[in-house]
């Protein structure tokens, strides 16, 4: 028996579609079903249109290089930051401003014995400490700044952007008020501000816990981030959502009945991922510009711990003799932020949905 | 537009204030006054010191006497060096603005030509060469190039003296200066020069038989020149920060100089004055550059 049959019968005027006047489908138009190609998911698209990038590839490619390097560096080579070169157990007082691959006469003869030592890649600097691996962890510093730094504008701006956008009205307006003050303050000379007062403040709290290490400036630098930087990501995020909002397919998935958290997690939230992560990535090279210029006028990070800005910084002393030791931190330094930056165009053109095609 | 210009004014007015607050109560903030140094006077006497200089009143009533003296010009005296600071300020303010002018007209005018060139030539070589140094130069922090070129041209091959007051070569620490936000100029032009190329339009000025140099220097330049203006108020932002190294590395005696010196000697209220002067300029010229952006650009809704 046909399912037709099973139909009431068809009222006059009525819109019920008579089954009967419809035939299954031939071989042939079956075929026209048939997908002619992958599917593509956003994502997919996206990684695929970055890849064929050859700026993205290539900053990929050194971003690689550089985090490969500073994780396992610090394990390959047998010298520490902060230590001075020891030949047999005792100081090597020779091993002062070595040229790249030289050794010092100490450490001549005990290669001369038949030690094997390894080799001072950069050089040394004046106070006798394997310049590579000062760098090595001037990079490690650097940019495991710039990664936490954007993290903690991205959590807040994220948080205080999607509560402005989703609740709107007096809660917005407040907010947006307090954004809009804190955007107007010039954020350098606020960073600097309040990393020599927070220098003091905190600086007696501190003592003695995992963040002494780190050194007062740069936790200073990280709470200015969170207090002032978030206010771009959370305009941006805002922005996204207010706009999101309004879209005809939200409107469109509401009438067809869609739930608002399915519209959240399949219409809004993908739409400005992408924006969001972009902006983010390049946040990063500019959180990493902020920590070398503090490092650079003597606000970076405490002492014995390099960073490529306060490298960069200590080397200028002697830059006429030495320009090397200037040549290393600045060429890191370029490299992390101009990788980061086409890395962020490069983001951008795969994976802004205004930029689609 | 008279509504928008009361709001942005008053705005700027508040952010300066609040600016002032921050840096009055951060300085606050800091554990011990600028009498308990080591060779500390007797009680009575710094009694009367606390007394001449109002440290014995309550932080508020402090606070509104140090807004009034601000309004007056009074930025206080120098811990380290006991000079007036809004004197130090305004003396060493000249050639500061000198040099950030210079470079601010400098990035302007060749971001523009190499953003016009770059757009006009659009995947030739002279604009992917103009690409790659602009990419480049983005990527490279003001000190770290201000190093570099000292240490090249200067010391190195000796093509300029370096600075002393007699001999005021502005050439490096301008180009030092100008050099990033010149290529975000110039990155900034060509992409919006490009979209106003392809307007209609330019074809109907070009299908008129407009010459081409018209066509670009007057309906083309002109519309691609709008992203450009909101991006003065950032541009004289990174000026002023720039100047700090630019000027501590080339040993300009400017305000940068000043202000780097007073952080390494933490001489607050040297940091103090300084902070709330440039601060202001900052505030003043973004509210300018904010202004001129409404005027060039008519299709900006005000509200």
């Amino acid at each position: 028996m046909h399912n037709a049959d099973k139909l009431p019968k068809k009222q006059i005027l009525s819109l019920q579609l008579d089954l009967q006047k419809f035939e299954p489908a031939s071989a042939e138009e079956k075929q026209q079903q048939e997908r002619m190609r992958e599917s593509t998911t956003f994502f997919r698209d996206g990684m695929r249109k970055l890849f064929r990038n050859p700026l993205s590839v290539f900053s990929l490619v050194v971003l690689g290089l550089i985090l490969i390097v500073i994780v396992f560096a610090p394990m390959i080579v047998p010298y520490g930051y902060s230590e001075i070169i020891t030949v047999n157990g005792r100081r090597d007082k020779t091993a002062k401003n070595l040229r790249p691959f030289e050794y010092s006469p100490v450490e001549q003869a005990a290669i001369d014995e038949g030690q094997q030592l390894f080799p001072h890649i950069f050089g040394t600097d004046e106070l006798c400490r394997d310049y590579f691996i000062r760098v090595v962890y001037g990079a490690r510093v650097s940019l495991g700044v710039g990664l936490f730094a954007s993290l903690i504008v991205l959590v807040i701006g994220l948080t205080v952007g999607s509560i402005s956008g989703y609740l709107g009205g007096k809660v917005d307006m407040v907010i947006m008020r307090i954004v809009d003050i804190i955007y107007s303050l010039p954020d350098t000379l606020m960073v600097i501000l309040l990393s020599v007062v927070l220098d003091q403040v905190i600086g007696s709290k501190l003592a003695g816990t995992v963040f002494a290490k780190l050194g007062n400036n740069m936790i200073s630098l990280f709470i200015v981030f969170g207090l002032l930087y978030w206010v771009g990501m959370a305009r941006l995020v805002r922005g996204q959502i207010l706009s999101l909002k309004q879209n005809e397919y939200v409107l469109a998935a509401r009438t067809l009945g869609a739930k608002s958290r399915r519209i959240i997690k399949k219409h809004i939230l993908p739409n400005c991922m992408s924006v969001i992560f972009i902006s983010t990535a390049l946040q990063i090279p500019s959180a990493i510009f902020t920590e070398s210029f503090l490092s650079f006028i003597g606000l970076g990070v405490a002492a014995p711990m390099p960073s490529l800005g306060s490298l960069a910084n200590s080397a200028r002393g002697s830059m006429q003799s030495f320009p090397y030791k200037l040549v290393f931190p600045a060429l890191g330094i370029c490299l992390i932020v101009l990788s980061f930056n086409l890395l962020g165009d490069g983001l951008r053109d795969a994976f802004d949905p205004k930029l689609r095609r | 537009m008279l509504k928008y210009t009361v709001k942005r004014i008053l705005l700027a007015f508040l952010t300066i204030f609040i600016i002032a607050a921050i840096t009055f109560f951060a300085m606050n903030a800091i554990p011990g006054g600028p009498f308990d140094s080591e060779k500390a006077p007797d009680a009575a006497v710094k009694a009367v010191l606390e007394a001449r200089y109002n440290l014995d009143k309550p932080v508020w009533e402090q606070f509104f006497l140090y807004i009034r003296n601000l309004l007056h010009g009074d930025f206080g005296v120098s811990l380290k060096t006991g000079r007036d600071i809004s004197t130090t300020i305004f003396n060493a303010f000249g050639i500061s603005a000198k040099l950030g002018g210079m470079a601010a007209l400098a990035a302007v005018v060749f971001g523009l030509l190499f953003g016009s060139i770059a757009a006009l030539m659009r995947n030739r070589l002279v604009d992917r060469i103009i690409i790659f140094f602009t990419t480049l130069f983005v990527a490279v922090p003001s000190f770290v190039l201000a190093t570099l070129l000292l240490l090249v041209f200067c010391l190195k091959l000796g093509w300029f003296q370096v600075w002393s007051t007699t001999n005021q070569n502005f050439f490096l620490p301008v180009v030092a200066l100008a050099l990033y936000p010149m290529s975000y100029i110039t990155r900034l032009t060509k992409s919006s020069m490009l979209e106003v190329l392809g307007q209609d339009y330019i074809r109907t000025a070009r299908a008129k038989g407009v010459k081409e140099s018209m066509v670009v220097a007057k309906h083309a330049l002109r519309n691609a020149l709008i992203p450009v203006v909101t991006y003065l108020g950032p541009m004289l932002a990174y000026i002023l920060t720039g100047s700090l190294v630019v000027e501590t590395v080339f040993t300009i005696g400017g305000l940068g100089t000043k202000f780097v010196t007073g952080i390494t000697n933490r001489d607050y209220t040297m940091i103090m004055g300084t902070t709330i002067f440039l601060a202001t300029l900052m505030v003043l010229m973004t509210l300018l550059s904010d202004l001129a952006y409404k005027l060039v650009d008519p299709k900006i809704d005000f509200n």
